[in-house]
């Protein structure tokens, strides 16, 4: 057979209708609204706002239906349209322990000050399929209202442990200075924690999870408690150089997660315990989980411990959790790289066909010695 | 902001696409790259709507430096037709509204990836590489905390351990492209994953030369009439590949040839891999021993009408 390798612009064209009509899938079939994306699949819409870093629900779902559900397709849609928009300031500091809870746990404590709140979550469904949801139609009854209200007081744990001394305070760098944007400056190593937080805010959740538990589990020291989980919404706020104090822009949901880490202390460091911090848009409990694990085996350089594994060196860690990066170097090797073969197909050639003739005048020279 | 109602399926985007604060930025990390020839710049590389690895460093150089008086060509392995090749073009016909160009002496701006153009290029053009790997030291040395200290302190000797143990088992220096040079007597620089072919064309050129990494977020540069030497030893000198056949198509014996295979019993033919050269050389009436066959004429005919349709 006979094989060309050359591709014109009318494949091209030709393949870009052949996707649109490969995303539609049967026509019989009624297409899907980006609302119902939104409404209905809030978890994947969480993690292409992740991974996409950028807060926005409609185009986040918007990506998963042009990606045909690809998550990393879909991140990378939403990022290549962020990185066009017009930055015009930052917020004010998000003030997490104000969330409007939807759910708050904690696994250092039986009983604290706000309560256990489960909320919304899977933990403790059984994985058995509910073929009800094979018939569209039914409707869900609705969740019963708790006979209390919620409390409005719900402290951080790391902060309560905080006012005892025991906790590794969380003191921002001297001078306070503006934090990182990896998006709009090189990164140079060692880098400082808020652009490793950054960088795992849109790390690959797979690849952070798989770091997060080579930590727990062998590869790294740290043993921690999930001193809190919360999921909520949060108020942005925002202050117009014209106005001089804030407005609120809205609200948008978090989940946040402070890990508890045992620490032996050190020469300079007292004994106590060292913070973990996971957050992340929307609810994503296993990215936050993940990240907080991650972050606490990155401070390895500060806390003076020996960064011997994989999940504790921030070049390793921050260079390939970046999945939109990662997905386009690896699929790169589908583009054309018949030159570079070549030279490598010239050179074994080249070495094989020395070698045979090495070998040839070896045997002749043998024979000369014998006869 | 939110745009689920809207029904428009175009965004006004600026003038090649990025914005001109970013092409600024690019703009000076360039003059600080050909201040210092071969040495790695950091900038501050943009997402952009092509996938990383794809050639997002090249096509930020290109954006930042292109106007609409330009005239641009755009191939890989030397092909003006491959996929990503048309892609990327495509990306300026849309996006700078560029003339575009398969004839190398008419174009200005030649975005490339892993091949320099057979035909020499001379002070009107500025030639794009499209960088996968900026450091020529990482497979030596992971950390890049640790591969700038080398590069500052010009501590290459780990390079050249690694070119003698290469020749030390096999008799020869076994990298066959993005074989490192030293730049202006002072940088070690991975000059691009072309052949080691095209080495020499780098080596006091009359064009301004420009690596885009986008993925690793460098900007380096060659300006023009710089020295750039392949590393070698005395005993061992720095050499390129040759051909047995010439080009199947056009007859070349100078240029880079690509195999093609042609059946199922290891049946090939040489083809150059500058395809916009071997269409000149025929259309001036060089004829390959090949070019009268079934084979070698589809090849041709391929070209040529990838050649047609920009």
């Amino acid at each position: 057979m006979y094989v060309a390798v050359k591709g014109g612009e009318a494949a091209i064209l030709a393949t870009h209708d052949l996707l649109a009509e490969r995303r539609r899938g049967d026509p019989a079939i009624p297409e899907l609204s980006v609302a119902q994306i939104r409404e209905q699949m809030g978890l994947a819409v969480a993690r292409v706002m992740n991974e996409g870093s950028l807060f926005d629900p409609d185009l986040a779902s918007l990506a998963l239906k042009q990606a045909q559900g690809d998550a990393i397709e879909a991140a990378f849609l939403l990022r290549a349209f962020r990185t066009t928009l017009p930055r015009f300031g930052a917020s004010v500091p998000l003030d997490t322990a104000a969330m409007h809870i939807e759910r708050r746990i904690s696994a250092t404590y039986k009983d604290l000050p706000g309560g256990q709140i489960l909320g919304p979550t899977y933990d403790y469904t059984h994985r058995l399929f509910d073929f009800a949801l094979m018939a569209n139609g039914s409707r869900p009854k609705p969740a019963a209202e708790a006979a209390t209200r919620l409390d409005t007081h719900m402290p951080r744990v790391p902060d309560i442990l905080g006012t005892e001394g025991l906790m590794e305070p969380e003191v921002p760098p001297p001078g306070d200075p503006k934090p990182a944007d990896l998006t709009r400056e090189p990164v140079a190593f060692p880098v400082d924690r808020d652009l490793r937080l950054q960088s795992m805010a849109r790390g690959d959740e797979g690849f952070l999870l798989g770091l997060g538990y080579s930590v727990q589990r062998g590869f790294g020291g740290n043993h921690p408690f999930a001193g809190e989980i919360r999921m909520g919404a949060v108020a942005v706020e925002f202050v117009p150089e014209e106005l001089g104090f804030a407005v609120d822009l809205g609200d948008i949901t978090l989940t946040e997660c402070q890990m508890i880490n045992q620490f032996g202390g050190s020469k300079d460091i007292d004994p106590q315990f060292t913070r973990g911090y996971g957050l992340a848009f929307g609810h994503a409990e296993r990215k936050a989980m993940s990240m907080a694990l991650v972050d606490r085996a990155l401070k390895a350089r500060e806390l003076g411990e020996a960064a011997t594994y994989p999940a504790q060196q921030e070049e390793f860690v921050l260079y390939h959790s970046d999945n939109v990066e990662a997905a386009g170097f690896v699929e790169h090797l589908k583009l054309p790289h018949y030159v570079d073969f070549q030279g490598e197909l010239e050179l074994i050639r080249k070495i094989k066909a020395e070698r045979v003739a090495t070998a040839a005048a070896a045997a002749g020279t043998h024979k000369e010695a014998v006869e | 902001m939110s745009f689920a109602g809207s029904t428009s399926s175009e965004v006004d985007y600026n003038y090649a696409y990025l914005d001109e604060q970013t092409k600024r930025m690019i703009r000076r990390a360039l003059l600080k790259a050909i201040a210092i020839p071969g040495y790695q710049v950091p900038f501050g590389s943009r997402e952009m709507p092509l996938a990383r690895g794809w050639g997002t460093g090249g096509i930020q150089i290109t954006a930042a430096i292109i106007g609409p008086t330009d005239t641009l060509k755009v191939i890989d392995q030397g092909a003006d037709d491959t996929t990503n090749a048309v892609s990327i073009r495509r990306f300026f016909e849309r996006t700078a509204q560029v003339a575009t160009t398969e004839v190398t002496s008419d174009a200005t701006i030649i975005q490339t990836r892993h091949r320099i153009p057979e035909e020499p290029l001379t002070a009107r053009h500025i030639l794009v590489y499209q960088v996968p790997q900026p450091e020529p030291l990482r497979k030596l040395e992971p950390s890049e905390r640790e591969t700038r200290n080398m590069h500052a302190w010009a501590e290459y000797g780990l390079m050249h351990v690694r070119l003698y143990e290469s020749i030390a088992r096999f008799g020869q220096v076994t990298t066959t492209y993005d074989y490192p040079v030293h730049v202006n007597g002072r940088h070690v620089m991975a000059p691009s994953p072309i052949p080691k072919f095209d080495n020499p064309k780098m080596h006091n050129a009359d064009a301004l030369q420009l690596f885009g990494a986008g993925r690793e977020k460098r900007i380096y540069a060659i300006p023009p009439h710089t020295t750039v030497k392949s590393l070698d030893f005395d005993d061992h000198p720095f050499t390129v590949q040759t051909w047995d056949k010439p080009c199947g198509l056009c007859g070349a014996t100078d240029s880079y040839l690509d195999e093609v295979i042609i059946d199922d019993a290891g049946g090939n033919l040489f083809v150059c891999s500058d395809s916009h050269h071997c269409e000149t050389r025929r259309a001036s009436g060089h004829r390959g021993t090949m070019l009268g066959e079934a084979v070698g004429a589809k090849l041709a005919g391929d070209t040529a009408q990838g050649g047609r349709s920009t």
